[in-house]
């Protein structure tokens, strides 16, 4: 099984990006919509000629964002603090899935990046980019040939292996923060297991929607223990944790790292009169034709025709090529 | 008869400052104990390191738990005090800000305390809920408006019903009608008198109003300057008070 950039021992390739290349290159090559600084960017001093170390991370900063994954993998769904670093992005573009995947890619992984199930977005092109620049890893957009998946907001409808890592940017951890803002208290929640308050959440959901209205960001509990925020996938995908990938979740403004092990219990919190549903939109992907997707709506003209199609759009197009 | 609830002790001091000293007594089931004294005088601190929200410098708070008989809150572990905290006890504050979630409804309120203990049904949760909403006069139709739209009568009510919810043995009270109107207070007491009665709870009260002692405690401890002057049962004590502090106190309401 890869574990990729966990497997230690295996010599680190500093450098290795391209020698004497200026931070502020690498940054104004990320297409980045949103304002980013240079002073963000940064730069390794220790390697000589002010190259990017592989991964654009130190050395030092990747063992100890690993350390932070090994444990996180130890006590499935604990939040793990970590010393998030300035990435030359701005914090809400992923920058801590990014510092995950820089502490897991190896020279020989091959890189996926997704952003709503779609590789084309902004966001996913200026990561992967990113990361061709910095690590020089392959990257590509077959779900099946990715060793390492950075996600936001989907898990792929291609069911991962073994040897795979998906790591999710999380924008908030804690499943606990909308009805108690104090950390010290949410901590202490976690550590006694005093998960009431998850479900009032759910109580509140269906006193006033009749059904528990929750789409995204669904809570789950790991391995009958720790309950755990998924990040904004949508309720569809939760079904999906429980898979033989390792799952890798980066939060960096509030600097946390947690993990799932491959095959490891997760269930979606609900009522017993109340049950979770995964629920799906009632229709076919108009492309593909695949009836067991999750579908993103399109407005297709100005009187508001719409079709359903495909998120995952590696998918998409994969089932569409098998047809023809 | 084993106490519910047997205090040995109790010393809490903030650097030289004494918050409580020397404080010990028994109290049995279904009996209502009140603590009065004014500000400052050590009830509030003490009332803290009964119920575990402050460690105490010394003494033992014994509680008989249902499970295993008399065990020490102080020394036990904090999971099991917890527990304690949302199943055998319950706090009443007296700001219901303090003990209620302004962002959830009033069912949410009552039925966090059902939840946090595993009741997994909304149906049977609500069900509760609305019987409890009941039970502290809130009506029906209220169930899913949130605390911040309650008068603070409504508030005090709803944070009464939400913990008593899970059938407490044990209920302690800090100024529970402290900062209501005078009619709105004489309504909250009855309510309580007759949910004491109903459910026979023990109860401890901190209160500086003997108005409030008089109507609900069996029993009364006075406090001064950290500790107890005076104890008895309380008709006794605020009829023939022995101790000048609580002459001074009796007479100073009764010049009102
Ligand atoms: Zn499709």
């Amino acid at each position: 099984m890869s574990l990729a950039g966990l497997r230690q021992g295996k010599p680190e390739h500093a450098g290795h990006g391209e020698a004497g290349e200026q931070p502020h290159e690498v940054a104004a090559d990320i297409h980045f919509a949103a304002p980013f600084s240079k002073e963000n960017a940064g730069m390794d001093e220790s390697v000589p000629g002010g190259a990017y170390n592989f991964a654009y991370l130190d050395e030092e900063t990747k063992r100890m964002i690993r350390r932070a994954i090994l444990k996180g993998i130890a006590i499935p769904g604990y939040q793990v603090p970590f010393a998030s670093r300035e990435m030359p992005m701005p914090y809400g573009w992923g920058t801590g899935g990014v510092q995950v995947s820089a502490a897991c890619l190896t020279p020989d992984d091959s890189f996926k990046v997704i952003d709503q199930g779609a590789d084309d977005t902004t966001n996913a092109v200026s990561i992967r980019k990113f990361f061709e620049r910095t690590a020089g890893v392959e990257t590509t957009e077959r779900t099946a040939e990715a060793t390492v998946i950075q996600t936001r907001h989907r898990i792929p409808e291609t069911p991962l292996t073994e040897g795979q890592i998906l790591v999710y940017q999380v924008p908030i951890p804690e499943p606990l923060r909308f009805l108690e803002p104090r950390e010290t208290e949410t901590r202490r929640m976690h550590a006694l297991e005093d998960y009431g308050l998850m479900h009032v959440k759910l109580y509140e959901d269906i006193a006033r929607h009749g059904e528990i209205a929750t789409a995204y960001a669904y809570p789950v509990k790991v391995e009958g223990r720790y309950v755990m925020d998924p990040s904004p996938i949508p309720k569809f995908d939760n079904p999906k944790m429980e898979m033989a990938a390792i799952q890798l979740f980066g939060a960096g403004r509030e600097q946390r790292i947690y993990a799932i092990p491959p095959y490891t219990r997760v269930v979606s919190l609900d009522f017993e009169d109340h049950p979770f549903v995964a629920g799906k939109a009632p229709h076919d992907c108009a492309l593909c034709g695949a009836s067991d997707t999750y579908l993103d709506e399109i407005i297709t003209d100005d009187a508001g025709s719409r079709m359903y199609v495909c998120s995952d759009t590696d998918h998409c197009a994969t089932r569409q090529e098998a047809a023809a | 008869m084993t106490p519910l609830l047997s205090v040995q002790g109790i010393r809490k001091t903030y650097g030289f400052r004494i918050g409580c000293t020397d404080v010990g007594f028994d109290l049995y089931p279904g009996e209502v104990m009140g603590i009065v004294g004014e500000s400052g005088s050590g009830k509030s601190t003490l009332l803290s390191c009964l119920a575990g929200h402050l460690t105490p410098d010394q003494g033992s708070v014994v509680f008989d738990t249902r499970a295993e008989g008399p065990r020490d809150t102080v020394t036990m572990s904090e999971p099991e005090r917890r527990m304690l905290g949302r199943t055998d006890w319950a706090f009443v504050h007296q700001n219901p800000r303090d003990g209620l979630r302004m962002s959830v409804s009033a069912g949410g309120n009552v039925g966090e305390r059902l939840m946090a203990v595993g009741a997994r049904h909304y149906g049977q949760i609500r069900e509760t809920a609305t019987d409890w909403l009941g039970r502290v006069e809130i009506t029906e139709d209220r169930i899913d408006d949130r605390p911040r739209a309650f008068s603070g009568g409504m508030q005090q009510r709803l944070q009464i019903a939400r913990n008593l919810v899970s059938g407490p043995r044990l209920v302690f009270m800090d100024e529970p009608t402290g900062g209501l109107d005078v009619s709105v207070q004489a309504r909250l007491l009855d309510l309580l008198r007759g949910l004491v009665r109903e459910m026979g709870l023990s109860a401890l009260i901190v209160t500086h109003d003997l108005a409030v002692v008089r109507l609900l405690a069996h029993r009364l401890m006075v406090m001064k300057s950290g500790r107890v002057v005076e104890t008895g049962l309380t008709d006794q004590v605020l009829d023939d008070p022995q101790h000048p502090y609580t002459q001074l106190l009796v007479s100073s309401v009764l010049q009102v």
